[in-house]
C-alpha cells in the first residue's frame, strides 16, 4: 500500500503538512512529496480539502514459508438473497474431494443478507468452515466488501487453494481478490487437480492456440481458479460432524464502498443450453440461415435446442446465449450433434460433460472425431433433408 | 475530467502459433487489430467527453506494433497515446499485466474514470480490469451494460449480473469494464487521421519505474507458469461412419433408437 497525491486535484494548500502525526509530507517547489516515514494511516486522506489524496493498495506476498504448511481448500458460494447458485455445490464437491486428497479442511464463504439458513445447508455437503458474512451491505454484490470479506476468510483459513464460480460475480470477485494476494489465478479451467503436495493443476485451453495448456502457481498462496457451472458435479450430501458456521465481525472498514446499489431488477429465468438434455450444435458449415433452419427443425424433431460455435455469434446469425465453448457455455447434455463444426479446443472446452456426441462433418480431418462417440462424414446439405425427413415420417 | 481507457492489440485470425517451449503465443506474422471489446469502451470515453468534456488518454502494453492501435484510437478522438513496451515486461500473466497497466496509468497522472473492454479475444480472461482496480485501490464494475448518467464526481452504470440487472453508481476514481451493449462503436475519421497524424506517442519502458516495481514486470511478475502444453485429448472409443446421405442418415438414425433418443425402436426391429 502506498499514499498517494493527484496533482491535478492538489491545490497547494498545505493542509496536509499540518494534519499528518508523522511529518511524512513535504512541499517540493509545486509538488507535495511523501516520504518514507508515512505510516498510511490515512489522516491526510480524510482532511484534505479538495480529495486530492488516496491510498494505493496493493497485495501482499504470502511468505513462501507458509507454502508447506496450508492444506486447506476454501470456495466462494454464490448467493442472490433467494438462493445459492447451482455452480456452488459444483464447487464444493470439487474442493471436498481437493481436500480430501490432501487431508486439509474445506471451507466455504457465503455473503449475503439474512442466510442463515443457507449457511447451515452448506454444512450438510461436506463443508467444514462456513465463513458467514451476513449484512444488508451483502444483500446486493459490491466488489469492495466482497473483496474484504474474501480476504477476510482467506487471511483466517489459510487455504492452499481458493476457487471461485466462473460467472459474472465470480469473474469480477476473483482477480480483485488475486491482485490483493498477489497471487496466481487461472480462468474457466476445465480440469482441476491437485498434486500430493498441494499443489493444483489447472488445464485449460492455451491463450488462442488450438492446444491445452497446464498451469501451475507454484509460489504464490493461495492458488486461484475460477470453474464453470457444469463442469463439475454437485457435492452429495455427507454426514460431517464437528462442521461449523463462523460468523464474522464486520468492522465499518470491511463494510465500506464507493458503489452505491440504485435498483435491482430481476431477470426471469431463461431456458439456458447449460440445462438442455439434447443439443444440436452448428458451426460455420452451415453457410446460411436456410441450413440454420433445417438445424432448429432437426433440434426441435428430436426435442433438443440449438447451439452454435463463436464465428456463428461474431457474424451475428445466432445469439450470444446459444454459444458453447471457452467464451460461451459449458454444456452437460445427454446427447449432442454437431453439424458443421470443425471441433477446435476453445469449442471442445465446453463440452466435456456430453454423454454422447455425434458429429456430422464433411471434412475427415477434422479435430471434432477425435472427440465424438460416432462420426458421418458427409456433406451436411445431403443428410440433413434425409434425417429430417425420416424423423418426421 | 479525465479518463483513460486500456486498449490492446490482439491477433485478427485464430491461427496462432505457440512457442512448444514456454507455452507463450508467438504473434508474428498474423493481422492484428483493436480488442473489439476496447473500442466499445472507447466509445464509451467519447460519449463521456462529449457530453461533459474530458481529455481521453489510451494506454496499451505490448510490442512497438501495437503503436497502431493508439493511432486507431486517435483516429476515434483519443487526446493522447501511451505505450508500455519493453522485454521486461513480455511474457505477462494478467496479474503482471494488470500491475503493470497500473503504474502506467499512474505516470499518466491523475484519472478520475478508467474505462476497460469486458474481456479480450485472445486472453479472454475478463481479470485484467478488475485487476488495475485492486492494484490502483478504487472500486470497479463489471459487464457494464449502459452509462445511465455521468457527472464530474460519478457514474450511474446497469450492469449484468446474468441473473439479476444491477443499477449502481460508483464514485471516481473507479473503472468499468464494458460489454457491447453500451453503444456502437463510431468509424475511424478521415479528418482525424490526417490532423493527428504527427502526434507522438509516449513510450514507457521499464526503465521509467523504479527498481522495487521491477520484479513485478513480465515473466518474473507472474505467478502462474505454464508447465506445459498437449494437443487435446482424444482417447474415447468412436466409430467413423462413412457413405452416402441416405446410408448415413439411416444409420444415424437406428442409432438413436438404440440409445432412446427416438421413438420407434421396436418398429425398426420387427
Ligand atoms: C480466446 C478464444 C476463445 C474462443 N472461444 C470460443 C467459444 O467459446 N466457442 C467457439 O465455438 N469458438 C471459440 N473460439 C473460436 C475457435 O477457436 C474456432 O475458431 C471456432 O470454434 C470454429 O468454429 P466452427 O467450427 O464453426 O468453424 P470452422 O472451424 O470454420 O469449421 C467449420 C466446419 O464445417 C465443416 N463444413 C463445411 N461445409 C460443410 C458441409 N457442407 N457439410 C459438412 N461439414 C461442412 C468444415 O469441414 C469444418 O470442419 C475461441 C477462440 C479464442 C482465441
Ligand atoms: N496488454 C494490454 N494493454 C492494454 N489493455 C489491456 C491489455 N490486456 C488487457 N487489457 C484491458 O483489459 C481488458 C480485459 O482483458 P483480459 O483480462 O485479457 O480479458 C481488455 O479489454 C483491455 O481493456
Amino acid at each position: 500500500m502506498m499514499l498517494r497525491i493527484n496533482k491535478e486535484r492538489c491545490t497547494l494548500c498545505e493542509a496536509c503538512l499540518s494534519t499528518c502525526p508523522f511529518a511524512a509530507l513535504e512541499r517540493v517547489g509545486d509538488e507535495i512529496v511523501v516520504l518514507d516515514t508515512c505510516r498510511l494511516c490515512g489522516m491526510c486522506v480524510r482532511n484534505c480539502p479538495v480529495e486530492a489524496m488516496f491510498i494505493e493498495k496493493q497485495g501482499e506476498d504470502l511468505t513462501e514459508a507458509s507454502l508447506k504448511e496450508t492444506r486447506n481448500v476454501i470456495v466462494i458460494a454464490e448467493y442472490d438473497n433467494k438462493q445459492l447458485h447451482p455452480v456452488t455445490l459444483e464447487l464444493v464437491g470439487k474442493g471436498r474431494a481437493m481436500a480430501d486428497q490432501i487431508s486439509g479442511e474445506l471451507a466455504c464463504v457465503l455473503m449475503g443478507c439474512d442466510c442463515d439458513k443457507e449457511a447451515t445447508s452448506l454444512l450438510e455437503y461436506g463443508v467444514d468452515v462456513v465463513y458467514l458474512y451476513d449484512h444488508k451491505a451483502f444483500g446486493h454484490f459490491t466488489i469492495e466488501p466482497y473483496t474484504n470479506a474474501v480476504e477476510d476468510a482467506i487471511r483466517d483459513f489459510e487455504p492452499a487453494i481458493a476457487l471461485f464460480a466462473a460467472t459474472p460475480l465470480g469473474r469480477s470477485l476473483a482477480p480483485r481478490v488475486a491482485a490483493r494476494f498477489r497471487t496466481g489465478l487461472t480462468a474457466d479451467c476445465t480440469t482441476l487437480e491437485v498434486r500430493e503436495n498441494g499443489e493444483l493443476v489447472q488445464i485449460r485451453p492455451a491463450f488462442g492456440g488450438d492446444v491445452m495448456a497446464q498451469i501451475i502457481t507454484p509460489k504464490h498462496r493461495p492458488q486461484m481458479a475460477t470453474m464453470r457451472h457444469k463442469i463439475s458435479e454437485p457435492a452429495r450430501p455427507r454426514h460431517n460432524p464437528g462442521s461449523k458456521v463462523v460468523r464474522r465481525e464486520l468492522t465499518d472498514e470491511l463494510l465500506q464502498s464507493g458503489i452505491t446499489v440504485v435498483n435491482v431488477q430481476k431477470r426471469p429465468p431463461e431456458s439456458s443450453i447449460s440445462d438442455a438434455e439434447i443439443i444440436v450444435a452448428c458451426g460455420r458449415g452451415v453457410g446460411n440461415r436456410e441450413t440454420l433452419g433445417l438445424v432448429e427443425e432437426l433440434a426441435r424433431l428430436i426435442g433438443g435446442q440449438v447451439g452454435v460455435t463463436r464465428p456463428l455469434v461474431e457474424t451475428g446469425f445466432a445469439n450470444y446465449r446459444q454459444q458453447i465453448g471457452l467464451s460461451g457455455r459449458a454444456v452437460r447434455p445427454k446427447l449432442l450433434i454437431t453439424v458443421g463444426v470443425s471441433g477446435a479446443v476453445q469449442f471442445t472446452a465446453g463440452i466435456t460433460g456430453a454423454e454422447t456426441i455425434v458429429a456430422i462433418d464433411s471434412n475427415p480431418e477434422a479435430p471434432i472425431f477425435q472427440v465424438c462417440h460416432y462420426g458421418l462424414v458427409g456433406d451436411l446439405n445431403e443428410i440433413l433433408p434425409i434425417l429430417i425427413d425420416s424423423l418426421k415420417g | 475530467m479525465q479518463i483513460v481507457v486500456c486498449i490492446k492489440q490482439v491477433p485478427e485470425t485464430k491461427t496462432v502459433a505457440i512457442c512448444p517451449e514456454t507455452g507463450v503465443l508467438i504473434r508474428d506474422g498474423v493481422d492484428s487489430i483493436m480488442n473489439p471489446f476496447d473500442l466499445y469502451a472507447l466509445e464509451t470515453a467519447l460519449r463521456i467527453k462529449e457530453q461533459l468534456g474530458a481529455t481521453i488518454s489510451v494506454i496499451s502494453m505490448g510490442p512497438s506494433q501495437a503503436e497502431t492501435v493508439i493511432r486507431e484510437a486517435y483516429q476515434m478522438g483519443a487526446d493522447r497515446g501511451y505505450l508500455l513496451s519493453d522485454r521486461a515486461f513480455a511474457g505477462a500473466d494478467t496479474l503482471a499485466t494488470s500491475y503493470t497497466l497500473a503504474q502506467g496509468i499512474g505516470k499518466i497522472g491523475s484519472y478520475d474514470l478508467i474505462l476497460c473492454g469486458l474481456q479480450t479475444t485472445d486472453g479472454d480472461t475478463a481479470q485484467v480490469g478488475p485487476g488495475i482496480a485492486e492494484v490502483l485501490g478504487i472500486p470497479h464494475e463489471s459487464n457494464v451494460v449502459e452509462i445511465v448518467e455521468s457527472s464530474l464526481d460519478q457514474v450511474t452504470v446497469v450492469s449484468d449480473l446474468g441473473t439479476e440487472l444491477h443499477t449502481k453508481k460508483v464514485k471516481f476514481p473507479c473503472l468499468l469494464t464494458v460489454t457491447k451493449e453500451v453503444g456502437e462503436p463510431r468509424l475511424l475519421s478521415h479528418r482525424l487521421r490526417m490532423e493527428t497524424k504527427n502526434w507522438p506517442v509516449v513510450t514507457f519502458t521499464s526503465q521509467d519505474f523504479s527498481g522495487e516495481k521491477k520484479k513485478y514486470f513480465g515473466l518474473s511478475g507472474s505467478p502462474t507458469q505454464v508447465e506445459r502444453t498437449f494437443p487435446p485429448e482424444s482417447n474415447r472409443d468412436h466409430e467413423i461412419w462413412k457413405g452416402s446421405g441416405s446410408e448415413l442418415s439411416s444409420r444415424l438414425i437406428k442409432k438413436l433408437q438404440e440409445l432412446r433418443f427416438v421413438g420407434g425402436a421396436h418398429d425398426a426391429q420387427n
